[in-house]
């Protein structure tokens, strides 16, 4: 039996998918990326092997991605998250249309067409407004763990309006509404409508097509994505593990590799 | 005095620097040139190019004393000035050349030190930052006894210009355009025309020479010559493969923008376009295997030119239309020697900057399907801001309507600090993987 393996090093956790011939999941892991992006996708292919019960020889084919994605040695291509998440949400979701990826380094609204091809795509500009860092640094201002947000919010009868955009600036802004005795669960909703705000406006710019499928850390996060399901008007597909997507999509693109070297 | 100047610039500008720059290609060592196997030949006319260039700075030096100086916005109508004989320098330009040679950064800090944002232009924060260090990498600029400047490409060189008067202490000649909603009204015309009217009495105080309408026709007549020639000189990228890119050609621009009027832009693009519709007949192209035509909006990302052109030749893409370029092919043609001042104001107002924006999705239109563009590569200039609005909504209806990929590079024009390496390289290929599936 062959197995593919795809791996995605993101800002934050680097993840692994291995995918059969038959293009099911027999694997997959999700672990922090630290500050040596080469052992965490040792170590995230170690787990996914594990849960695969599979030996490492087994696999055929890998195909690395993510911002870490040129620190995957034995990786044979290496491809951007951007067609990677297009490809992961639409095997998953095939009336994808729309792809909003909340990584913790940067955000991407992706306009996905027929089998999970890349039509267009916007990311946030250089700044760490409307992605996952924003939230974890909020969360470690607030004491609060990045799991915890998500119920929070929905806890809040009211919202706190946080007007800066900027990471920094917010951080500020927090301290000083935390001064004020605001409730913590009000600063969390208005911080998620805050990114909600900022995504909203990269799907505007590209506009909504088809069903839209959340993947990266933040969809996690209940908080936002029930927020931004309000705003866009329409449902969201979440998966049970959002954050493996990436790797998904990497790890079809190592099947489709081997699929045509042969 | 003035005599002797004048000689001493003339004597310059026909023998002496031709003469300083043969002699000194020919001592410089050469360096054997790195074999890129994605280029085609380079062009030959480069060198001509960067002899007209080089004698133009290094001529400022003489200018002081000979020729009344004016410093000029890239938008502004010179051919005016150009009948008084004035020798004419370009912040514009300049900051472009600063940027190519990557002190682009140094030179703003030096303003943003005197109190200016950051969020100001960089071309007027390198201008600044020359005019109060004194610092630049052509030596020398020549003292301004006038400054030139109109608002058709955008509100910052109004600004910009007037701390120039105040730094330099010399008048300031702004032309005021009607920005184009819609379409442009007679009285919009007959506005610019009185104030074109009326500089000539400046003009003549500050150059010591009276108006000659038969020399401002001549120079009418070069300009547009030198405009049509320059459209030509783009349009030989329609051929397949392209004989030169986007790329060279932002190099080719500096004499249409800062020597427009003179007959040397003129004979220069002559020459291009022979050796360009040579390479046509010949199936020459820039790069050696053309399988991607991409087109380029708004000024070029100065400090990555070559840098961004090796990382698209490589993969085989080849940019052959720019909304850029084509800004002095698309309005000077307009020029009319027998309507000369209401021609200047409808060729100057009508500009691509000072135009709305369904102008400008029909003018990408019709590139597209002229040249057979495959994709669009925005970039979003921090600097420019007239530029830069309503890029994606130009996105969104490109993909929309014709169905055409683009990728938007967040970046500036001159100041690297804002360039972001991996975030670029990540839309790049993210763009590349689109284009390519």
């Amino acid at each position: 039996m062959k197995y593919f393996l795809g791996i995605d090093v993101g800002a934050l956790s680097t993840n692994a998918v291995i995918l059969d011939v038959r293009r099911e999941i027999v694997g997959y892991s999700i672990v922090q990326t630290g500050a040596n992006s080469t052992e965490a996708a040792e170590e995230t292919l170690e787990k996914a092997l594990v849960m695969a019960n599979i030996d490492r020889a087994k696999i055929t084919s890998t195909v690395a991605t993510g911002y870490g994605r040129i620190s995957v040695p034995f990786a044979e291509k290496k491809v951007t998250e951007i067609s990677c998440h297009a490809l992961g949400a639409y095997y998953l979701y095939p009336d994808t249309g729309t792809v909003i990826d909340i990584g913790g380094q940067d955000s991407k609204v992706i306009r996905v067409g027929d089998g999970g091809k890349v039509l267009d795509f916007t990311m946030n500009d250089k700044c760490a407004a409307g992605t996952g860092r924003f939230l974890e640094v909020m969360a470690a201002k607030l004491r609060v763990s990045l799991d915890e947000l998500g119920d929070l919010s929905l806890q809040a009868s009211q919202e706190v309006q946080i007007s800066s955009v900027c990471t920094v600036f917010a951080e500020s802004e927090v301290v000083s509404l935390v001064a004020q005795n605001h409730p913590t669960e009000e600063i969390i909703r208005g911080l998620h409508r805050s990114i909600v705000n900022r995504i909203w406006s990269m799907v505007k710019m590209l506009g909504i097509r088809g069903a839209v499928t959340m993947s990266g850390g933040v969809a996690k996060n209940r908080g936002v994505v029930s927020l931004l399901e309000e705003r866009l008007e329409q449902p969201i597909h979440v998966h049970t593990e959002p954050q493996i997507v990436g790797a998904l999509g990497a790890a079809l693109l190592a099947l489709r590799l081997a699929q045509t070297a042969t | 005095m003035y005599l002797i100047k004048n000689l001493q610039y003339h004597f310059m500008k026909d023998l002496g620097l031709p003469a300083l720059m043969r002699f000194s290609q020919r001592t410089k060592k050469r360096r054997p040139k790195k074999l890129d196997t994605c280029f085609g030949p380079p062009l030959t006319s480069t060198g001509r190019l960067k002899e007209i260039m080089t004698r133009h700075y290094l001529l400022s030096r003489y200018a002081e004393g000979a020729r009344p100086v004016a410093w000029v916005t890239s938008g502004a109508p010179v051919e005016l000035l150009r009948a008084f004989e004035f020798y004419t320098f370009y912040p514009e330009n300049h900051g472009a050349l600063c940027g190519a040679q990557k002190v682009g950064s140094e030179l703003c800090e030096v303003a943003e030190g005197k109190g200016y944002s950051q969020d100001l232009c960089s071309y007027a924060r390198i201008d600044l930052g020359v005019c109060f260090s004194g610092r630049t990498p052509v030596g020398k600029l020549p003292k301004p006894d006038l400054l030139f400047a109109s608002n058709n490409i955008c509100q910052t060189v109004v600004y910009w210009y007037k701390v120039l008067a105040y730094h330099w202490k010399v008048p300031l000649i702004l032309f005021d355009t009607p920005y184009n909603f819609k379409d442009i009204a007679d009285s919009d015309i007959s506005y610019m025309v009185g104030q074109l009217e009326e500089m000539i009495p400046v003009l003549e105080e500050v150059s010591g020479k009276e108006f000659n309408y038969q020399r401002f026709q001549d120079v009418i007549r070069l300009a547009k010559e030198a405009s049509l020639t320059w459209g030509e000189v783009l349009a030989t990228m329609k051929a397949r493969p392209a004989p030169m890119t986007i790329f060279d050609a932002f190099g080719h621009l500096a004499p249409i923008v800062s020597l427009r009027g003179l007959p040397v832009a003129l004979n220069y693009y002559r020459v291009l376009l022979n050796e360009l519709n040579d390479r046509v007949k010949k199936g020459i192209g820039a790069i050696t295997d053309e399988r991607k035509r991409l087109m380029w909006d708004n000024i070029a990302i100065w400090y990555k030119v070559r840098d961004l052109s090796n990382r698209f030749a490589e993969r085989g893409m080849n940019f052959v239309a720019a909304t850029y370029t084509n800004a002095w092919a698309e309005t000077i043609s307009y020029l009319d020697i027998n309507h000369p001042f209401e021609s200047l104001a409808k060729a100057y107002s009508l500009v691509i900057l000072n135009n709305n924006l369904n102008h400008r999705f029909e003018l990408m239109e019709r590139l597209v399907k002229e040249y057979g563009v495959d994709g669009l590569v925005i970039h979003s200039a921090r600097s420019c801001k007239p530029y830069s609005v309503g890029q994606y909504d130009i996105k969104r209806l490109l993909m929309d309507r014709l169905g055409v990929p683009s990728v938007v590079i967040e970046a500036d024009i001159a100041d690297s600090r804002v360039f972001s390496e991996e975030q670029t390289r990540t839309r790049l290929e993210a763009f590349f993987e689109a284009m390519e599936a």
